[in-house]
């Protein structure tokens, strides 16, 4: 079924018709998350006011993870399939990832410094996503490597693997190392942790990040599609 | 002698002949180690406290020195297609490559850091956590940076963005082989080295398949 729209000529058709409605619900439901978590939210009564950052930053760092989890996923379709839309799809997603990353690492250090009186602490959580922007740097920098077009895809692709299979074991050992950070309140066995006043509006800015990366991604991918063709035009030319 | 062996010798031989840079490893070793005390200071408890750091960091940095030429230099001069045409799958060429770079750097580096132990003033008992978690941890260095080593294989300049690719997947072993030590200074057991056994273990067994396919796709064409 998706290997249908796997067709770089269907993809261009349908993500051009997708693209506008996925880029405004996005608009929409950020601009009523933004609204809310910076007027109707109420002040935390242990975190005042600084309890509006964790709207930015608990998306943002959503976000992050779920682009490594679909970077890797393409991956897999790339070194299975070896479909060039798959490397596309890949390769676009890590910038943006990488993006996310590095905005909920800054928002979490503006939180942090009011907060536990430090921009930085070398907590579990602060520093798997510190490895998360640098496993998603190296696999930026590897992409740019190598000239080839399709041997870079197919070498990322076994470094985003790799980089998926060693993920959770960072993770793991990084915990054990030291957590400072708050335990999981949203996604956890019993409901969440959090107030129902708090929860919407996180809610809302979590679905509005990701149909942002959505439309960002989309944007991405024709763009490189797009270059690729014009690339070979202009050799057909040549 | 089958091949695996022969290409194992073969491997140990090159690494410690002339610009085999086994030896060169080690000095690196022992010149990050003798740099730290000037930078953080001369206090005895201090260097005892992160000494298991210090060490385990050097030691990865100072195998990643070689590992760029794990698979580079028989690619360049031509032996890496005849080895991929030899009876060997390249699976196991990997695991031999990766055992040939455990040999000439990991066990040594692992041999010579009780002596750099006693500069940083490491306490008797942490001798032994120390020796051991640079002997159980080394090889996920080796077989990790291999699949780096892999992917890298076709860059001219392969040995700037290895350690960009490697390090990151190294944070477990420096975590639990550092770790092992200073549970050892505070006199509790924590575990770290069977958590470092096991990382190792995975590594070892993954990785081989990863380097092969890494190395596969810069042959190919």
């Amino acid at each position: 079924m998706i290997f249908e729209y796997a067709n770089p000529k269907r993809f261009m058709d349908l993500s051009g018709t997708l693209l506008p409605w996925i880029a405004a619900v996005a608009a929409i439901l950020l601009a009523l998350g933004f609204y809310q978590a910076l007027f109707t939210v109420p002040r935390d009564y242990q975190q005042g006011d600084t309890v509006r950052i964790m709207f930015i930053h608990v998306p943002a760092a959503w976000t992050a993870m779920m682009a490594y989890g679909l970077m890797a996923l393409a991956s897999i379709f790339s070194l299975v399939n070896r479909h060039p839309l798959a490397d596309v799809a890949a390769k676009t997603a890590a910038p943006l990832g990488a993006l996310f990353t590095a905005l909920a690492l800054i928002t979490g250090s503006l939180w942090g410094k009011p907060m536990w009186g430090t921009y930085w602490v070398w907590d579990a959580r602060l520093t798997s996503f510190l490895l998360l922007l640098l496993l998603y740097l190296g696999y930026i920098a590897l992409w740019n490597a190598i000239e080839d077009e399709v041997r870079a895809a197919r070498a990322c692709a076994i470094l985003a693997i790799v980089g998926a299979v060693n993920l959770p074991i960072i993770e793991f050992s990084v915990d054990w190392w030291n957590t400072l950070h708050q335990g999981e309140s949203i996604f956890r066995s019993g409901g969440p942790l959090i107030a129902p006043v708090f929860l919407w509006p996180l809610a809302m800015m979590g679905l509005g990040y990701t149909l942002l990366f959505v439309s960002l991604w989309l944007i991405r991918m024709r763009t490189e599609i797009l270059q690729r063709r014009a690339r070979t035009l202009m050799l057909r030319g040549a | 002698m089958n091949s695996f062996s022969a290409l194992l010798l073969r491997d140990i031989r090159l690494a410690f002949r002339a610009g085999g840079g086994a030896t060169l490893a080690l000095a690196f070793f022992a010149c990050v180690a003798a740099l730290v005390p000037l930078g953080v200071g001369a206090d005895l408890r201090l260097l005892a406290r992160i000494a298991g750091g210090v060490l385990w960091v050097a030691a990865v940095l100072a195998a990643l020195l070689s590992l760029d030429r794990l698979f580079q230099s028989d690619f360049e001069d031509g032996s890496l297609d005849l080895i991929a045409l030899g009876p060997l799958p390249l699976e196991s060429v990997s695991f031999a490559k990766i055992a040939a770079h455990w040999l000439t750097t990991g066990l040594p580096l692992t041999i010579l850091s009780p002596v750099l132990a006693l500069l940083f003033n490491l306490p008797p008992q942490a001798y032994w956590p120390l020796t051991a978690s640079l002997a159980i941890g080394t090889p996920a260095v080796s077989a990790i940076g291999a699949v780096g080593a892999g992917l890298t294989l076709s860059i001219r300049r392969g040995g700037l963005i290895l350690p960009l690719l490697v390090l990151p997947l190294l944070a477990p072993a420096v975590i639990f082989g550092a770790g092992a030590v200073l549970a050892a200074l505070d006199g509790l057991a924590n575990g770290a080295l069977w958590l470092l056994a096991a990382f190792s273990f995975a590594a070892a067994v993954l990785s081989p398949f990863a380097t092969a396919a890494a190395v596969r796709l810069n042959l190919a064409g």
